[in-house]
């Protein structure tokens, strides 16, 4: 799709110069990018600077910023000794969420795939999966407590052999690994894989979505020319179709990863339940509430969350961006 | 289309399409089973039926009293109304100042082309954590007349206006990216034949390329009326006072009061869900092409 746009395009500076305008029209454009581009970069670029900023300082979050000072790199260094008790476990969750929304994202794809097939009830189906998208995460979180996960009387727990289980409550582990510099073991607590059921409910919908969007304008005449070369389904798909949906991978791969970092408001919601504690909550938490009053300590958490996800940010906008630069 | 389907269905077996339906239907039961079993015990009454009977069982009797209990302790309709005070001016200033940025980035070019484009597709990606701290100062030290808000602190911070402002810096990101997308497909003829009528650039921006972007805007405000109304973070962090909250909040209000008696909270889930549901279950033609209207690239 996108390759017919490239081609389709016309060559460069045919689109109206800037300054072939009149200067009227000039200061409306300014205007029209200016008011916007305000906005945007007082409210996100430089509270994000300031966060940067702040890492590097002591500062109480209560008295004047002037009385912050300088301390280097002793946040960062605090970080990752004294509280890496906090920052690990975090950052475990993470990653652990982060390989599971990529499994989930496979998921979808086999999903949109099978959907794609000209079968009867696709739209259906769609339907179905698709729904839990439009929930919000607080909402979501909550559905599985109360229904699924209750101790109780949840759906699940009535499935479950033997004694009833506290999905959201139990805290204990269910694999640990020891890392060589931690004191402390590292696992995936029962609690936390509860709501990353919760949170696949979600993803897997929203991966299929993009997907069977994709396929349903993929050229029909690559497969079939693939089909005459005596390509089986699977490597037609690995090598035509997959390869083909670039734009729709690249996407997808961002999606994935930035829910993965940015998770929040599930955690939240249940009221942060132990063993599920993640970089999102835990930012907010060294920031404000009763664990607040360390700025500088906060913003160093938020600023290792920032950098896990410029990389990311950064091979998303050169992938898109490439084409129109060159 | 037709060529595409035909080349599936010459090599797909009666079993094989057996075997998918069976597959696709398995899952989309697993799918509704959260959804149905909320709505069911939404209606069961709590101490003399699900917590002695388990919900398994066949419920005795229905009732709308989940409902009734949520809807006044949770004071749904408040947090509704006060959602919407926040969703609605957003969603306008959203589409607005990205079609504004959109238009200038697409139909023109100048040198900060590119420029303007990555920093709000890259400002959309950043995590809310990052930058609330400093945001927050911000808000504190913005000076606001109470009288245009429901605080009386003087400052921004705590005012539903700045929920509106921060979720229209963020979100302006995601359509001015979309949007942008969409007007390169508008042939530039259109702008230059209204050029050469002497038509400005605000004009051709009004009356041109705002009417040719409806299906846009309309696919937009679909996908961001959900996402605006269904955020969490920023309603928590900015909105100090518990009753000024957005209706997300509500929830986690209730949870805290009736921690134990999940049939109210299944009903106070289920009518927060409504609107996004009833957005979604409407709009739905409108809601994916506007996501895939990110992905495609136009």
């Amino acid at each position: 799709m996108s390759s017919n746009k490239v081609t389709a395009a016309p060559p460069t500076g045919r689109r109206r110069r800037f300054s072939q305008l009149t200067k009227r029209d000039k200061i409306v454009l300014w205007v029209m990018v200016g008011i916007p581009t305000f906005l945007h970069v007082v409210l996100v670029w430089i509270p994000a600077i300031l966060t940067g900023i702040l890492s590097f300082m002591r500062w109480d979050n209560i008295r004047p910023v002037s009385t912050a000072e300088l301390v280097g790199f002793r946040n960062y260094w605090e970080i990752f000794t004294i509280f890496d008790n906090q920052l690990f476990p975090a950052l475990f969750n993470n990653l652990i969420l982060m390989v599971w929304l990529f499994l989930c994202s496979a998921i979808g794809v086999l999903l949109a795939y099978l959907l794609d097939k000209n079968i009867k009830g696709t739209r259906f189906y769609q339907s179905v999966y698709y729904f839990p998208v439009v929930l919000s995460m607080a909402v979501v979180g909550f559905i599985w407590k109360s229904v699924m996960f209750n101790r109780d009387s949840g759906l699940l727990n009535i499935l479950w052999p033997g004694k009833p289980v506290d999905f959201v409550g139990d805290q204990s582990k269910l694999f640990e690994i020891h890392l060589p510099l931690l004191d402390f073991p590292l696992g995936l607590s029962k609690n936390f894989a509860a709501l990353l059921i919760a949170m696949a409910w979600r993803h897997i919908g929203y991966v299929m979505v993009l997907y069977l969007a994709g396929l349903k304008s993929f050229d029909p005449a690559l497969r079939e020319a693939a089909a005459i070369d005596g390509c089986n389904e699977w490597q037609t798909f690995r090598s035509v179709v997959f390869p083909g949906l670039k734009p729709i991978n690249v996407v997808v791969a961002v999606i994935t990863v930035i829910e993965a970092l940015r998770a929040y408001d599930i955690v939240a919601a249940l009221s942060e339940p132990r063993g599920t504690e993640v970089m999102g909550t835990l930012v907010t938490n060294s920031l404000m509430g009763e664990g607040g009053g360390y700025a500088g300590r906060g913003s160093a958490f938020g600023m290792v969350l920032f950098l896990l996800c410029i990389g990311f940010i950064i091979w998303y906008v050169i992938n898109n961006f490439r084409e129109r630069v060159t | 289309m037709s060529g595409h389907a035909s080349v599936n269905s010459v090599g797909d077996s009666r079993l094989k399409r057996f075997l998918v339906q069976a597959v696709l239907g398995t899952i989309a039961v697993a799918w509704l089973v959260p959804m149905v079993a909320a709505l069911l015990s939404s209606f069961r009454y709590f101490e003399r039926d699900t917590q002695v009977n388990g919900v398994f069982s066949w419920p005795k009797a229905l009732t709308l009293d989940n409902y009734r209990e949520a809807w006044r302790v949770g004071s749904i309709w408040g947090h509704f109304g006060k959602t919407m005070f926040i969703v609605i001016p957003s969603l306008f200033l959203i589409l607005l100042l990205s079609s504004m940025v959109a238009y200038a980035c697409s139909r023109y070019s100048w040198k900060f082309n590119v420029f303007f484009l990555v920093l709000f597709t890259a400002g959309n990606l950043m995590p809310q954590q990052v930058i609330f701290q400093p945001l927050f100062r911000i808000f504190k030290n913005t000076p606001w007349p109470d009288i245009l808000s429901d605080t009386d602190t003087g400052s921004l911070l705590g005012t539903k206006v700045a929920v509106i402002l921060i979720h229209v810096a963020f979100q302006t990101g995601f359509c001015t990216f979309v949007l942008s997308n969409y007007m390169k497909t508008i042939p530039k003829e259109i702008g230059e034949a209204a050029m050469v009528d002497g038509a400005s650039v605000w004009r051709q921006y009004r009356q041109i390329i705002l009417p040719l972007c409806r299906p846009a805007f309309a696919a937009l405000a679909t996908l961001e009326f959900t996402w605006l109304y269904n955020d969490f973070f920023w309603g928590a962090v900015l909105l100090n006072q518990g009753a000024e909250r957005p209706i997300t909040s509500s929830i986690a209000v209730l949870n805290g009061q009736y921690a134990s008696n999940y049939n109210l909270i299944a009903a106070a889930s289920m009518m927060i869900a409504l609107p996004t549901l009833a957005v979604y279950l409407a709009l739905q033609k409108h809601f994916i092409s506007g996501l895939t209207l990110g992905a495609n690239k136009g």
